[in-house]
């Protein structure tokens, strides 16, 4: 196990320390006293398992292509953009922007995300994202979805709205769970609100399943409530825009 | 069926005296404008785009392809597109695309300037005879360089340089997406851009395993939807650019129709097979200069620090914004005039929105010297480029590369018949079609483009020996060496130029 303490260190230079740790093989690394530095993880490959303690800045993760990320607290804005595989979990709260364009890999958060969670995100029969959600989200939840999937379970809160408007706006791909229900005026016009087949609950409680063994909550206790899906009507949303 | 009111554009005709039936123009046109009718060869004239491949592979030159006589009346003011576009709308509801760049008659100003030459008292030089050089690089370049001496004595560079990208001459081809183009067609690029010492792009579409053998003259581009960006695509070129807009359809997104994503695309770009491609109108990641600055250095923090382009449709703040985009670290500033082509746009973005590069390129770079930042960022323009003509005006007016692709496709067969979006290009350029790619044998055509660069290199250098001046370094912003025909004083005023006989 190496520690890395990051106390009033420039990013770049800490950055570097953790790329030179991880490719000279280490795999559990410990970085304390982080204190809003950007990127880290940023590119990042192999293995290794990556504690962050204190809140790390933007980016966090983005592009990143193996690593696990685990925050034991809040963090900030971008994380894992366009994150190609591995894993980002965070016990707190997360900011806007998160898995813009991801590719692969899972994005475990337990609190509440900002805007424009999962924009864009991808995927293929192989390699396909995941992003978990335990409190609430923002407006533009899922635009323009290509593919992966997004689950938001909303525990815990009091009463607020689970998510907010222009849910899978321009969604053509993928799957969005929503523990509870699903208010149409809060859609796109592009999705359409369906109940879980089988398929869908053994997607859910797989990744569902992995979410509570990081977060140390009960998968019984979620899925004590009823889940919603929401899926792209047609492939081609915008289709019938243009005149040829 | 409803009979279209917009009558076609072109008359596909044959000479039924030459034509052998050898049935070539069946099998050539992309659009099926020709069938098989048992005895002859049948014409359905309504889906003709004037592309001219069946006219080249007649052997018998019996095939015409005549504008319609048949037109609406004439009218100075609601023009024949008015009318056609009207009439398209009323009968879907939607909104007519187009491919390549505007072709609208807006003032050119690359045909109202005129370069420079010496007569009697500043000798020209034979660029057959005296060393020409084209070499640049693209890159920062630091305000201040520190030499200090050797051991062996000699003087040498203290200064760390920034990276650079090194070019045999200031043109490369702008960014065309596997998707839009065929694989061919990006292979053509790709030999070409290694042969001349120059870069092609990749546009957004990701990297095609065929061109890795072509990495050091490629840059990969990361565009709104992240299509097959990953940390391997990311380092696979010599640079990243970060696309925010196309000069052909400036704040509007890209849109690669379903048509064009067979499976080799939709698995490069991680979508269902047969979706449009959707590249959202802004990166939902950037909605401010310190955002991009986020996103230039993450990037570069991916890639440890190659250099970074930032690529913007030339709009009416476009000085400002260039400003703000050296400030937030990127290397290159790419400027794409509203001349600029496109494989789909809406064409009333296309025609009516940006403005055109010359006047961009004179901004940018005056705004950055005012600024004391014109070292910090290399300027492409594109949008339009011609001739090696334009290419000189544009570095004159303060460019330090220009980048074409139209001209590039039409070494490959292109006609610009402007059908690009339907995926259907009879030359096997912008189709996935893989009976119409095929066409496109990729050594082939490389070496008719190796030719044209090969000539504007010529070209640029009977230029500079015109002008007495031996390195394009010494023309990159001088202005000087311009001047304007029919232009008014606030335009010169604009680009820095005087009349000509002043
Ligand atoms: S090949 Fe081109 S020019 Fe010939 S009929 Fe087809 S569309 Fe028209
Ligand atoms: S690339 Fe093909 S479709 Fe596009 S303008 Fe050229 S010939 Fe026409």
């Amino acid at each position: 196990m190496l520690e890395i303490n990051a106390g009033g260190m420039y990013y770049r230079d800490l950055n570097q320390k953790i790329r030179d740790a991880v490719n000279s093989g280490e795999k559990d690394i410990t970085v304390r006293n982080v204190n809003g530095q950007y990127y880290i993880g940023d590119g990042l490959r192999g293995k290794s398992t990556i504690t962050v303690e204190g809140v790390p800045g933007n980016d966090l993760a983005a592009f990143m292509d193996g690593p696990t990320l685990v925050i034991k607290a809040n963090a900030q804005d971008n994380i894992s953009n366009t994150m190609n595989t591995g894993k980002v979990v965070i016990h707190g709260n997360a900011g806007d922007v998160l898995g813009y364009g991801m590719r692969g890999g899972k994005l475990h958060i337990l609190g509440d995300v900002g805007y424009r969670v999962g924009i864009h995100m991808k995927g293929v029969k192989k390699q396909s994202p995941t992003i978990v959600v335990g409190g609430t989200a923002g407006d533009f939840f899922g635009e323009y979805m290509a593919g992966g999937v997004l689950i938001l379970l909303g525990l815990n809160n009091d009463g607020r709205p689970i998510v907010g408007d222009y849910l899978g706006t321009g969604m053509h791909g993928g799957v969005i769970y929503v523990r509870g229900e699903i208010d149409k005026n809060n859609c796109g016009a592009e999705v359409g609100i369906l109940d879980l087949d089988d398929e869908d609950m053994k997607v859910l409680k797989e990744s569902l399943t992995e979410y509570c063994k990081d977060m140390g909550l009960s998968l019984d206790e979620i899925m004590k409530k009823g889940f919603k899906k929401l899926i792209p009507v047609s492939l081609r949303p915008y289709g019938n825009l243009y005149a040829y | 069926m409803f009979k279209s009111l917009a009558p076609p554009e072109y008359l596909a005709t044959i000479d039924r005296e030459k034509c052998i039936r050898c049935k070539r123009c069946i099998q050539n046109c992309g659009w099926g404008v020709y069938s098989w009718g048992g005895d002859k060869v049948l014409i359905n004239t309504s889906k003709c785009v004037k592309c001219l491949r069946c006219y080249h592979y007649c052997p018998e030159e019996a095939i015409e392809i005549v504008d319609n006589p048949t037109r609406f009346k004439q009218n100075a003011y609601w023009g024949y597109n008015h009318l056609r576009n009207i009439k398209r709308q009323a009968e879907t509801g939607g909104i007519p695309l187009t491919g390549m760049g505007s072709d609208l008659p807006y003032t050119i100003l690359f045909d109202s300037l005129l370069i420079d030459a010496c007569q009697v008292t500043n000798p020209s030089i034979d660029p057959l005879r005296e060393p020409m050089e084209l070499r640049t690089y693209l890159g920062k370049k630091p305000s201040s360089v520190e030499f200090e001496k050797g051991r062996d004595g000699k003087l040498k560079l203290k200064t760390k340089m920034p990276p650079q990208l090194k070019l045999s001459l200031p043109i490369i081809f702008s960014p065309m997406s596997f998707g839009s183009i065929s694989l061919n067609a990006q292979k053509v690029l790709a030999i070409a851009a290694k042969e001349c010492g120059i870069l092609m792009n990749t546009g957004e579409g990701g990297l095609h395993e065929d061109l890795f053998p072509y990495r050091d003259n490629i840059i990969v581009q990361v565009a709104s939807g992240r299509f097959g960006v990953n940390p391997d695509y990311l380092n696979a070129g010599v640079a990243v650019e970060i696309k925010i807009g196309q000069g052909a359809k400036p704040g509007i997104g890209g849109h690669l129709p379903g048509e064009k994503i067979p499976l080799e695309v939709a698995r490069a770009r991680m979508i269902p097979v047969g979706t449009d491609a959707i590249s959202p109108a802004p990166q939902h990641d950037i909605y401010s200069i310190e955002d991009l600055r986020q996103l230039i250095y993450a990037i570069k923090e991916a890639t440890n620090y190659k250099p970074v382009s930032v690529k913007i449709a030339a709009v009416h703040n476009v000085a400002a914004i260039a400003s703000g985009i050296v400030r937030a670290g990127a290397d290159i500033v790419y400027l794409d005039g509203f001349r600029g082509g496109t494989g789909a746009a809406p064409s009333i973005i296309r025609d009516h929105l940006g403005i055109p590069i010359e006047h961009a390129i004179a901004a940018v770079d005056d705004r950055l010297r005012q600024e004391g930042i014109r070292n910090e960022a290399s300027i492409i323009a594109a949008g339009g480029i011609r001739s090696s003509a334009d290419a000189a005006k544009a570095i004159a007016l303060g460019a330090d590369a220009v980048a074409i692709a139209t001209a590039a496709l039409i070494t490959m067969g292109c006609t610009t018949c402007g059908k690009c979006y339907t995926g259907n290009c009879s030359w096997g350029i912008t189709t996935q079609r893989p009976e119409l790619t095929a066409r496109l044998d990729p050594e082939v055509y490389a070496e008719r483009l190796i030719n044209l660069i090969h000539a504007w290199e010529h070209e640029l250098k009977e230029i500079l020996g015109a002008l007495g001046i031996n390195a394009i370094e010494s023309l990159r912003g001088n202005r000087e060496r311009l001047r304007g025909v029919g232009l008014d004083t606030q335009i010169l005023d604009i680009l820095g130029v005087k009349p000509a006989g002043r």
